[in-house]
């Protein structure tokens, strides 16, 4: 349930920020970490910490135990068929390259075609352009409608049957839009290519079903859901991950190692080299118990609620432009804008006087700003315990840095 | 709000170099052309300067930012104007310790950057103030070198 409590499980939000209470308004760039998060990391490394899948002694066991139950935590988290489909990376950013540098260089030959859109993470763009240009592959791009939102037409459009890979944002981290990433993946299927979703957005804030949606590979990060940073998934279906050679060698990752040549681990440890983030992993399970004691639908529909109530009076601001979706029911908790006249680095540093913390700048998605037509927007993102009286706060601070610049001129 | 502290911050001058940039726009006859962004926030800065024998003759800038970063610009264009090379990097480098919080050398007067002096207390925004000065010492270097 989320209540006025769900605060006081998030020890940093109780404290004073320039003389006034701390808002963070800033989780789509990295949420922060409930006590139940921030325990499991010290209770493991005070009791169970030694390295994993190696030591006959029994915290090696019981390393191994925490490690290997975060990612059947993971799999239930998104319903993934089996726990061969989870392998833990750093990040979203790492998963997309895995993708890029092992299926991709495996499957994209010259001439054969890469599909993002206009609204993605410089994560989903960068890895593509790179393969691209190894491969003389050609990278096309799904143009947005006015309102930010991606059509089916546009996409049927683009993909042809030359396209190998279709990769799309489900929510994005500017305009909040949420895509319809399932039947993009239909669209991508019957053109023979395969369906990589960026879920970094999603994964905290909805119920993900990869079954459901069918994607190929989903990626999502650990640290913009209750966990810490460090840890990230990519889950990838069975069939693909096993035909796939890993990106990097070395120790954990080996079956047999010779002079010459060497052989792999199963799956999901040949994409796994090095001593794994254990302790990532713990703090990433405990996150995701923490996020299915309050409910994902629960989360959903706060946010929904956020979005309404944040866009219903930050309208009410004259001169004051919202990006993305008019539909609250659309988007999720983000809510990106631009106070006309007044820079967006300039807003947030007024609203952080005022203890108010929202990002300004581009967002790591240049193209989508071009696409806006505008060279940086301020971003106001909400998560679980976030509340009405924060949007008040929000409000109350851009009208103060409205005033306060009108003074100025 | 603590307008107090804000007012350290956003000084009148500054404001009136946002609202009114000197030297604004693109010099042809140049001999540096350089552009610089912030790759973190998204400032960009196109500097054009005509330099000769060893003094920046005319400056001009182009761009877009935040108060500070335009700002900074419009008053470092100002600055440089009608000074030796040698000066101009002397300029930077007193504006460099003075955004970093260090003692600086007061024996040159700094006009109207003086007023930039409240950035270094903004840890976040010294970057967009020091943006037209790194494509300054920049244009300028690549100029000796050519």
């Amino acid at each position: 349930m989320i209540n006025k409590e769900i605060k006081s499980y998030f020890p940093i939000l109780n404290q004073e920020i320039n003389g006034h209470p701390l808002v963070y308004l800033d989780s789509a760039a990295t949420s922060q970490k409930p006590v139940q998060v921030i325990e499991a990391l010290k209770s493991y490394y005070e009791l169970d910490n030694a390295n994993v899948h190696r030591g006959v002694h029994t915290l090696g066991n019981r390393a191994t135990e925490h490690y290997e139950g975060a990612r059947e935590k993971v799999r239930k988290f998104i319903n993934a068929n089996s726990m061969e489909e989870i392998i833990f990376l750093r990040g979203t950013t790492t998963a997309m390259n895995l993708v890029a540098q092992s299926y991709g260089r495996a499957n994209v030959q010259e001439g054969d075609e890469i599909v993002i859109t206009y609204m993605e993470h410089h994560s989903n763009i960068i890895p593509w352009q790179q393969l691209a240009k190894e491969r003389g592959a050609i990278l096309k791009y799904v143009e947005l409608e006015k309102d930010g939102t991606i059509s089916l037409e546009q996409v049927r459009a683009v993909v042809t049957e030359r396209t190998k890979i279709v990769s799309m944002v489900y929510v994005s981290n500017v305009l909040g839009t949420m895509n319809p990433v399932k039947e993009v993946a239909q669209i991508a299927h019957e053109n023979g290519a395969v369906m990589v979703v960026d879920g970094a957005q999603a994964a905290p804030h909805l119920k993900i079903d990869v079954q459901q949606l069918d994607c190929d590979f989903f990626a999502f990060s650990g640290h913009k859901m209750c966990g810490p940073t460090g840890i990230g998934v990519l889950y990838g279906k069975k069939e693909l991950l096993n035909n796939m050679e890993p990106v990097e060698f070395g120790g954990e990752m080996i079956d047999f190692v010779g002079l010459y040549d060497s052989t792999w681990k199963e799956l999901p440890w040949k994409f796994e080299g090095g001593t794994p983030i254990i302790a990532g992993a713990v703090g990433l399970g405990a996150a995701i118990d923490f996020l299915n004691e309050i409910g994902l639908n629960e989360i959903e529909k706060h946010e929904h609620q956020m979005a309404a109530y944040a866009m219903e009076k930050m309208n009410l601001i004259e001169g004051l432009d919202i990006y993305g979706p008019t539909d609250p029911q659309k988007r999720a908790g983000i809510v990106t804008f631009n106070l006309n006249d007044v820079h967006p680095h300039d807003v947030a540093t007024v609203l952080d006087m005022s203890g108010i913390a929202v990002r300004a700048g581009h967002h790591c998605a240049q193209p989508l700003m071009k696409w806006l037509e505008v060279s940086a927007t301020a971003r106001a993102s909400f998560y679980l315990y976030n509340n009405e009286s924060d949007v008040d706060r929000l409000v109350e601070g851009l009208r103060s840095a409205k005033e306060y610049f009108n003074d100025v001129f | 709000m603590s307008s107090n502290n804000l007012d350290q911050l956003y000084r009148r001058v500054i404001m009136d170099h946002y609202k009114t940039p000197r030297n604004k726009g693109a010099l042809e006859n140049n001999s540096v052309n350089i552009e610089m962004n912030n790759p973190t926030c998204g400032d960009r800065i196109q500097l054009t300067l005509q330099v000769e024998d060893g003094i920046v003759k005319d400056a001009k800038f182009d761009g877009e930012g935040c108060s500070i970063s335009m700002a900074s610009a419009s008053m470092m264009t100002q600055a440089v104007k009608g000074q030796e090379v040698d000066t101009a990097l002397k300029l930077s480098g007193i504006f460099s310790d003075m955004m970093l919080g260090k003692e600086y050398d007061d024996s040159i007067d700094l006009g109207d950057i003086e007023a930039l002096q409240g950035v270094s207390q903004f840890p976040a925004r010294i970057k967009c103030a020091t943006l037209a000065w790194k494509a300054m010492e920049k244009g300028v270097q690549n100029e000796e070198k050519s």
